[in-house]
């Protein structure tokens, strides 16, 4: 049998000969000033080895600290995923050598992490999945290793050593193997990164590795009357989400064809690790550990075990801001929104809800101002490349307009000229309409004008006695030319009227 | 009197009536290194300029009638495992033999900060491990009552500057009996403060767990006055306990009523040299003619102390000292070396056709270091701690050992609801010959029988003189006490001070 090519198609027609068993592993790199263990600067970029004390470089007799604010935004973190927080968590070594790790060990958590067993929600509005709790099965806390930059242009095969990001703070966020397709698996990073970033917690920026991901994809092959499942493989070296998608697409392709080729199942393979090559699109072996890794974790003697109680956890629950989940939910019962428009309401951010809200509460119409938002809003945002707290039209002075849009002050094509000089002069709705001249024109003005219009357009005034209705929009291009200020359909309404009464 | 028969605190107060200067003082601890260290060899770096003129300087402060502090004008020797800003911190190991640190452990910022003056560094057994000062990279010290003998150890060198007037205080380490040890071998007073009372930030660490720094003195009023300067909390050390210093030297004279001593039921048995249990026992007397109650209590545990000791140290020793690997700073193995074996390993490789288990550099270089920058006692502790942690043996060995260090715990909160504190001896026989035990690690561990417990349950205890030997070598007496009681064993221990003269007698040093 040749290998069938995966493609969304079949996927949606479930004619896939074997179903994809997807875990990710998530590391963000908490939002705190200092590192985890030490004063030192977490800022990206600084020349390498500025941002180093004893502690973080493993000097001998130097002891860690725990950073406050990093223990504060984990248990938010958690607390958000719905996960259940112990009551008392400690912290372990986790042994290995590497040049890139000064002390020789790592401080984790193994056996008492801060927190286990969570959820998070997941859809996709446009239909690409159904909507799914993923689990997750816990988080925990540990200081990143610093880099190494194998400089091989030397001719030397050189490594130096970064100490920089030593020791910044790490939220790990494990999976459970709850995702069955690439999509699912993008869908759960988008929302994890967009409930992340509700809380402020994280920057999770991929390309400064604020963000990092790594995938344990297998599959699920029903052979005749048995199921049989392939060996995991842990896929590393992702470096977007679109890189994860395509990765573990690639992956599970891969491993089929191998199944096909060797018969191998999981448990006749030791765990493997691959990395993904973004530039020829596939994944590649990685070179196996000389012996399989023995982390020897022990309890970290210098650090105190943490203890919090209900009422603890009850203040942390108290800070959490309202999240992404539920907003969308909120955006459509209160305002009459699709599952679609609220999605792309809740991707813009905190700030971008709290610009639709308003908006929709001032105009009193959240269709409308839907409409707007997504249309005229984002895309002066995009042009601009600025965010929404440094967005210069007030939403409030945006719902003068949609008013008198919904009064026909203005008609809607008109409107969007207005919104553009609101924006660019910095301008209310009577202001901007005002500055490009539009008026109520009044109805004896206008009736005049038609009159005027009819006069000399007796042709029109036949076809239309005769039924034919639509010629009455020749004369709206030339009323407006007259005035435009005029509302094409009230000249319309006013014309009709006229031949009508004869 | 000459200079160096003052205790700490009678220079203490010489100092500020202004009959002695700290130039003086510095000079006749200088002095009689000069004379007397050659033999000893207790220090392994003397901070001769630097403490001159830091004594100058406390000395015109003081003139111009500034305020000084705790320990202004006065020589504190500081073992070699606690960082100082500037000096070499070798830890009595090649592989930091050229170490500079960048920073002060928070004990010897605190002597800075006391106006004490830093004497010079001792010297100890290799990161700490041993209870000889016989595994010490750079030599061996001598005992300055025999020196035939060993000072004890790991904190050898502290004790034996003390014990041969080179220093009148000394900073040491104890993380199985280290402080206590030696201050018995070599007559003097040493304190192990309860876990979490001193600040163990630049100790460099043997065991993190049970290391503690603390005094080394002629007498029980001198350790009290240098623990005054170091205890506290310190926000660079999670672990050090925030709980308030009382005041130790301000007690130490009152009568202490109705005081309840326990005699350890198991450090009475086999292995006890008689000599030092007449000693022990006699110093029981002392305190029973002082009007305290002597009761027997029981430790069950304790026989079980060496073994959790022996797995919880090493293991996590292991982890403490896998940052020595050659990369960062420290030594590092000769690169020309490192390429020369690995072209012999492939060369043979290539004959047998197995070039694919070529040994990469980086774990060559790893290996390398490791095998020539540490001794064979860390080396044999690095190995028992890997194996312990090790998948397949934590459970057997790590857990069961921290389950046993949970059990002693409880006898010892058990005994001290009978008993104010325990007293007896601090070890089993006075000191040994040097060289009697390296051929036999497993005897020089049962050495530290009676000392290892207290470090396993957290608690204080001290080591003071209470007699000799026939073949005139001191004898320790080991009191002990529940958590942060410390004020109460120094005035315990203070009190058989004022009823003894051990501690007066100085060691025969021949020039
Ligand atoms: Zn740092």
């Amino acid at each position: 049998m040749k290998l069938k090519m995966t493609d969304s198609t079949e996927q949606k027609n479930g004619s896939l000969p074997y179903e994809m068993i997807i875990g990710l592993e998530v590391h963000v790199q908490l939002k705190t000033e200092t590192k985890l263990f030490c004063r030192c600067s977490t800022k990206f970029g600084a020349e390498p080895n500025t941002q180093t004390c004893p502690v973080c470089i493993g000097m001998p007799g130097a002891l860690p600290v725990m950073n406050r604010r990093a223990y504060d935004l984990a248990i938010k973190t958690a607390l958000a995923l719905d996960i259940g927080i112990p009551h008392f968590t400690k912290w372990d070594r986790k042994n290995y050598y590497y040049p890139d790790l000064p002390r020789g060990y790592q401080i984790s958590q193994f056996d008492l992490p801060l927190s286990e067993g969570g959820k998070l929600e997941i859809s996709d509005p446009k239909g690409g999945f159904k909507t799914k709790n993923v689990g997750i099965t816990r988080a925990h806390l540990e200081d990143d290793a610093g880099k190494s930059l194998h400089d091989e242009a030397s001719g030397k095969a050189d490594t130096r050593i970064d100490l920089n990001r030593t020791g910044t703070p790490l939220l790990e966020i494990v999976s459970e193997p709850d995702m069955s397709s690439p999509q699912e698996a993008k869908g759960y990073l988008t929302e994890l990164k967009l409930l992340l970033t509700y809380l402020e917690v994280s920057d999770c920026n991929m390309q400064e590795g604020s963000l990092r991901v790594d995938a344990n994809v297998n599959l699920k092959i029903q052979n005749g009357n048995e199921t049989v499942y392939t060996p995991i493989v842990e896929v590393k070296n992702m470096n977007s989400f679109r890189a994860v998608e395509r990765a573990v697409a690639y992956e599970a392709k891969r491993q089929y064809t191998v199944w096909q080729e060797t018969g191998l199942v999981k448990g006749q393979l030791p765990k493997q690790t691959r990395g993904w090559d973004d530039s020829a699109q596939i994944t590649r072996a990685q070179r196996e550990k000389e012996d399989a890794s023995d982390y020897r974790y022990f309890p970290e003697p210098d650090l105190c075990p943490a203890v919090i109680t209900e009422e603890e956890i009850a203040s942390y629950r108290a800070t959490l801001p309202e999240l992404p989940g539920a907003i969308r939910k909120r955006l459509q019962g209160d305002f009459d929104l699709n599952p679609y428009d609220a999605d792309v309401i809740v991707n813009q951010g905190q700030g971008g809800v709290d610009y639709y809200e308003e908006l929709a509460k001032e105009c009193g119409d959240g269709k409308q101002a839907s409409n707007w938002f997504q249309q005229d809003v984002l895309r002066k945002l995009n042009e601009s490349e600025t965010t929404f707290a440094e967005f210069s039209l007030q939403p409030s002075r945006l719902a003068g307009l949609l008013l008198a849009v919904q009064k026909k002050e203005v008609d809607t094509t008109r409107a969007k000229d207005v919104f553009g000089v609101m924006y660019e002069k910095n301008l209310t709705a009577q202001e901007g309409m005002k500055e490009l001249g539009i008026e109520q024109v009044d109805t004896s003005a206008l009736s005049d004008l038609c009159k005027m219009l009819l006069e000399k357009n007796p042709q029109v005034v036949e076809d239309v006695k005769s039924g034919k209705k639509q010629a009455v929009g020749a004369l709206i291009g030339q009323a407006k030319k007259a005035n435009p200020n005029v509302n094409p359909g009230e000249v319309r309404k006013v014309c009709l009227d006229l031949i009508e009464q004869g | 009197m000459s200079i160096l028969e003052y205790s700490a605190t009678e220079l203490k107060k010489k100092l500020e009536a202004k009959e002695l200067t700290s130039v003086e003082v510095v000079t006749a601890y200088l002095n009689q290194i000069k004379e007397y260290d050659g033999e000893i060899r207790a220090f392994s770096f003397v901070n001769e300029e630097e403490a001159l003129n830091q004594a100058a300087e406390v000395d015109s402060r003081r003139k111009r009638g500034e305020k000084v502090g705790l320990l202004a004008g006065i020589p504190v020797a500081v073992k070699e495992v606690l960082a100082t800003e500037g000096q070499k911190t070798t830890c009595s190991s090649k592989m930091l033999e050229n170490f500079v640190s960048p920073y002060n452990a928070t004990v010897v910022q605190k002597i800075k900060d006391e106006d004490g003056i830093l004497l010079g560094r001792t010297n100890m057994d290799e990161f700490a491990m041993g209870s000889s000062t016989e595994n010490s990279a750079f030599g061996a010290t001598s005992n300055p009552w025999n020196t035939d003998y060993v000072p004890g150890g790991s904190s050898g060198g502290a004790a034996a500057c003390v014990a041969a007037d080179m220093a009148p205080l000394s900073l040491g380490t104890d993380t199985g009996g280290s402080i206590r040890q030696p201050a018995g071998l070599c007559g003097i007073v040493g304190l192990k403060p309860t876990y979490g009372r001193v600040s163990r930030y630049g100790l460099v660490a043997f065991a993190s767990s049970l290391d503690q720094v603390g005094p080394m003195t002629r007498t029980v009023a001198d350790s009290a006055l240098l623990l005054q300067a170091i205890a506290g909390h310190d926000r660079l050390d999670s672990t050090s306990a925030n709980v308030e210093v009382p005041d130790y030297l301000n007690d130490l004279e009152k009568p202490l009523a109705g005081l309840r001593l326990g005699v350890v039921t198991e450090h009475f048995g086999e292995g006890l040299d008689e000599e030092v249990r007449q000693a022990v026992n006699d110093s029981i007397e002392v305190y029973r003619s002082l009007g305290a109650t002597i009761s027997e209590v029981s430790l069950p545990h304790n026989k079980y102390g060496i073994a959790a000791y022996y797995l919880i140290a090493p293991s996590e020793a292991s982890s403490n000292l896998a940052r020595y690997d050659g990369v960062h700073y420290g030594y590092r193995a000769d690169e020309r070396e490192i390429w020369q074996e690995l072209t012999e390993e492939r060369h043979r490789l290539v004959a047998d056709g197995d070039e694919r288990s070529a040994t990469s550099p980086l774990v060559k270089m790893y290996c390398k270091t490791r095998s020539e920058g540490f001794g064979a006692e860390v080396k044999r502790r690095i190995m028992l701690g890997t194996y312990a942690l090790s998948a397949g043996y934590y459970d057997a060995y790590y857990l069961k050992a921290l389950k046993v260090r949970r059990l002693i715990q409880k006898d010892y909160l058990e005994a001290f609801k009978e008993v104010d504190l325990l007293i007896g001896p601090v070890t089993p026989t006075p000191a040994f010959k040097t060289g009697e035990k390296t051929g036999d690690p497993l005897s020089m561990y049962l050495g530290d029988l009676f000392t290892v417990c207290t470090n396993l349950a957290g608690v204080a205890a001290i080591s003071i003189p209470c007699g000799f030997s026939k073949d005139g070598l001191p004898i320790g007496l080991q009191l002990q006490s529940p958590q942060f009681h410390e004020q109460q064993l120094l005035r315990v221990a203070h009190m058989y001070q004022t009823q003894t003269d051990w501690h007066i007698k100085r060691a025969p040093l021949a020039s």
